[in-house]
């Protein structure tokens, strides 16, 4: 059983965290992503910071701003990752576009990111029908490559993605880019249903979850829930202090899941 | 195009997964009217007795005396209605969104010549429209912005990234993404997802086939080459489509050099770039080694834009067309150059291929070259005047 697998099971709902690398600088991510394990969060993605995130909204195109000017590279990350490794436990994944995978050397990212102790890899600019540029190379790299559905994919293309899922299945929860919303309208129960039809696959929502209520309310319909702007929002906000922010809010979430 | 949606190993559909159905929907309505009589018929009436076309192509004699080499000609893209070709593309999608059900256009601008030509387009048809610009394009262009407003047309300054054309795109799409149950992007160069890159090059080949049939007509024979500027390359493919297969007909891109290639401040793809995967689509972008999308640049917005549309990037592999940077301002002494010899004033984009013609004309005698005069340079006159240190009250 690997580590994504491991934490999904038994039924428990997982809380998943989202950290944009580099963001104030190495050093905070490391100190974060310690501080998110020990607040109760069950798996965490990483972001790699891209010049142009057409997929994130203000709050962590900010962060991918200012993580890319304080110098972080791909490079730091995987070396970030591999002093975590040595006393983190749950599983960690890479978010990131595929412009800096593909410049980079994709089988040399996933090959690195696998040394490193990275277990998955979320593209969100990579669609089924592209997935064939990573696939292979994450299936003989032992990387999950984690899915996307949204509440915009058909019948047919949910069922595609969810039979051929890995890791776990990115549920959005909403139109739009990442970021907090007030409330979330759609219908996302019946995706995680539709999805749930084809394949035996856990199920987490993210996109616009920002507190203790929506996260409850979301987790009743998922196996996960996935927090992300909350939480860049409060690094930004908590300059020194970031680690307090961030264990304050995440076990608060935790404690109600 | 090789397989679905590929320019060889360029283009693709590198999406978010929640806009995939809207690029689905987009190319099943053009599967469905692109056909269509009755949509041709439509869409070919808009482009003669709204859009003005067919262009004129015109001997421009003063330049070829002047010069002294090949015989040039002008397609006069810079004669349709909005002063750009920028129309052709816009008045079919905008058809096409119409057919779908779709009640309101968004579109991202560099120059603003496609955000007014969306703008027009929209009004005339009535429907709601959405212009995302950046703030840095906004500023240099002012004049554009006050016009797509006259037209009816909300305008977002962006303020995200590098404030130009590049991020422009970047917020449109964040706003298709939200949004596009009413909403059709009009993407104004042969750029982004597919079935974008295949649409707007079907809207903007007649360029290319007018060049033929005009060309026949007064010459009796091809051109030995046809001349464009490059940004996104929607000018450029649809005066290159139709000659592809001529191989006597050398096509040729220009490619906003910005201060020159050998500086950071250029847009030279080609030139400069690698293959990478961004705005939905594999192709040439300048970036760096990490495959960070680099801050490019050039004196025209229009051109300021670090990608090339993935049916460049094959023909530019494959040698059919060659891609040469020029720069600002080769640029600015050929804006000067065909206002003084011809009465025309180019948009300054345009005048990337002018240059190039300068250049080459003279070792050209006996030749013939066509050069795409994408559109009119009235939105450049101040911005040209302020850096030449001439005071004007816009």
């Amino acid at each position: 059983m690997n580590r994504i697998e491991g934490a999904f099971k038994g039924g428990k709902k997982v809380l998943i965290t989202f950290v944009t690398g580099g963001d104030p600088s190495i050093e905070a991510t490391e100190r974060i992503i310690r501080a998110l394990e020990e607040s109760g969060a069950g798996l965490i993605e990483i972001g790699i910071p891209f010049s142009d995130p057409i997929a994130e909204g203000t709050v962590i195109q900010a962060a991918d701003m200012r993580a890319l000017a304080a110098g972080c590279t791909v490079d730091k990350l995987f070396d970030m990752v591999s002093r975590i490794r040595e006393s983190v436990k749950i599983p960690l994944v890479f978010m990131t576009y595929l412009n800096p995978i593909f410049t980079y050397g994709k089988e040399k990212f996933l090959s690195n990111s696998k040394k490193c102790g990275i277990d998955g890899i979320i593209v969100p600019d990579m669609p089924f029908e592209e997935k064939g540029e990573l696939g292979e190379l994450c299936k003989s790299s032992g990387i999950s490559l984690i899915s996307m559905i949204a509440p915009t994919s058909d019948a047919k293309r949910v069922a595609a993605i969810s039979r051929e899922a890995e890791g776990f299945l990115y549920c959005v929860s909403s139109l739009g880019v990442t970021g907090m919303r007030g409330e979330i309208k759609t219908n996302v129960g019946e995706l995680v249903a539709q999805a749930k039809k084809s394949a035996d696959i856990p199920c987490a929502i993210g996109f616009g979850i920002s507190n203790a209520a929506q996260a409850k309310e979301m987790s009743r319909l998922a196996d996960g829930v996935i927090i992300g702007s909350a939480i860049v929002d409060l690094i930004a906000k908590n300059r020194g202090r970031e680690e307090e922010a961030v264990r304050e809010f995440v076990s608060g979430i935790a404690r109600e899941l | 195009m090789d397989k679905k949606g590929r320019f060889g190993e360029y283009g693709g559909q590198y999406i978010p997964e929640t806009l995939m159905s809207a690029v689905v929907e987009f190319e099943s309505a053009y599967e469905r009217y692109g056909q269509d009589a009755d949509f041709k018929r439509e869409l070919s009436e808009l482009l003669q007795k709204y859009a003005g076309r067919p262009s004129l192509l015109y001997y421009a004699e003063n330049m070829t005396n002047q010069l002294g080499g090949a015989k040039i000609y002008l397609k006069r893209e810079d004669l349709n209605h909005t002063g750009s070709h920028k129309i052709n593309n816009v008045l079919g999608q905008a058809l096409l969104a119409k057919r779908m059900g779709k009640t309101r256009i968004i579109a991202e601008t560099g120059a603003g010549q496609h955000g007014v030509a969306a703008a027009t387009a929209a009004t005339l048809l009535g429907m709601e429209c959405e212009i995302f610009m950046g703030a840095e394009d906004a500023e240099r262009q002012a004049l554009n912005v006050f016009r797509m407003e006259l037209l009816g047309a909300k305008v977002n300054r962006v303020t995200s990234g590098t404030q130009v054309l590049k991020d422009a795109v970047n917020e449109t799409m964040r706003e298709w993404t939200s949004r596009m149950a009413d909403t059709h992007y009009a993407l104004g160069s042969c750029m982004g997802p597919h079935p974008f890159p295949m649409i707007v090059r079907d809207f903007q080949k007649i360029i290319g086939e007018e060049i033929r049939a005009q060309m026949l007509e007064q010459e009796g024979r091809l051109p030995d080459m046809v001349v464009a500027c490059v940004g996104g390359g929607s000018n450029a493919i649809g005066a290159f489509y139709d000659f592809i297969g001529d191989e006597g007909v050398e096509l040729v891109g220009c490619e906003a050099a910005g201060l020159g290639v050998d500086t950071p401040q250029n847009a030279a793809t080609i030139a400069n770039g690698s293959v990478g995967v961004f705005h939905g689509m594999k192709s040439y972008f300048c970036q760096d080694e990490y495959g960070q999308i680099a801050p490019v640049y050039s004196i025209s917005a229009g051109l300021d834009y670090p990608g090339i549309g993935p049916e460049h990037a094959r023909l530019a592999d494959s040698g059919r067309a060659k891609y040469v940077p020029v720069t600002d301002g080769e640029a600015v002494q050929a804006f000067e150059f065909l206002s003084r010899a011809e009465g025309i004033i180019p948009a300054i984009e345009s005048a990337h291929a002018v240059a190039y013609v300068m250049r080459e004309a003279p070792k050209m005698a006996g030749k013939i070259i066509v050069v795409n005069l994408s559109g009119r340079g009235d939105k450049d006159v101040a911005s040209i005047a302020r850096m030449k240190g001439v005071d004007v009250d816009e």
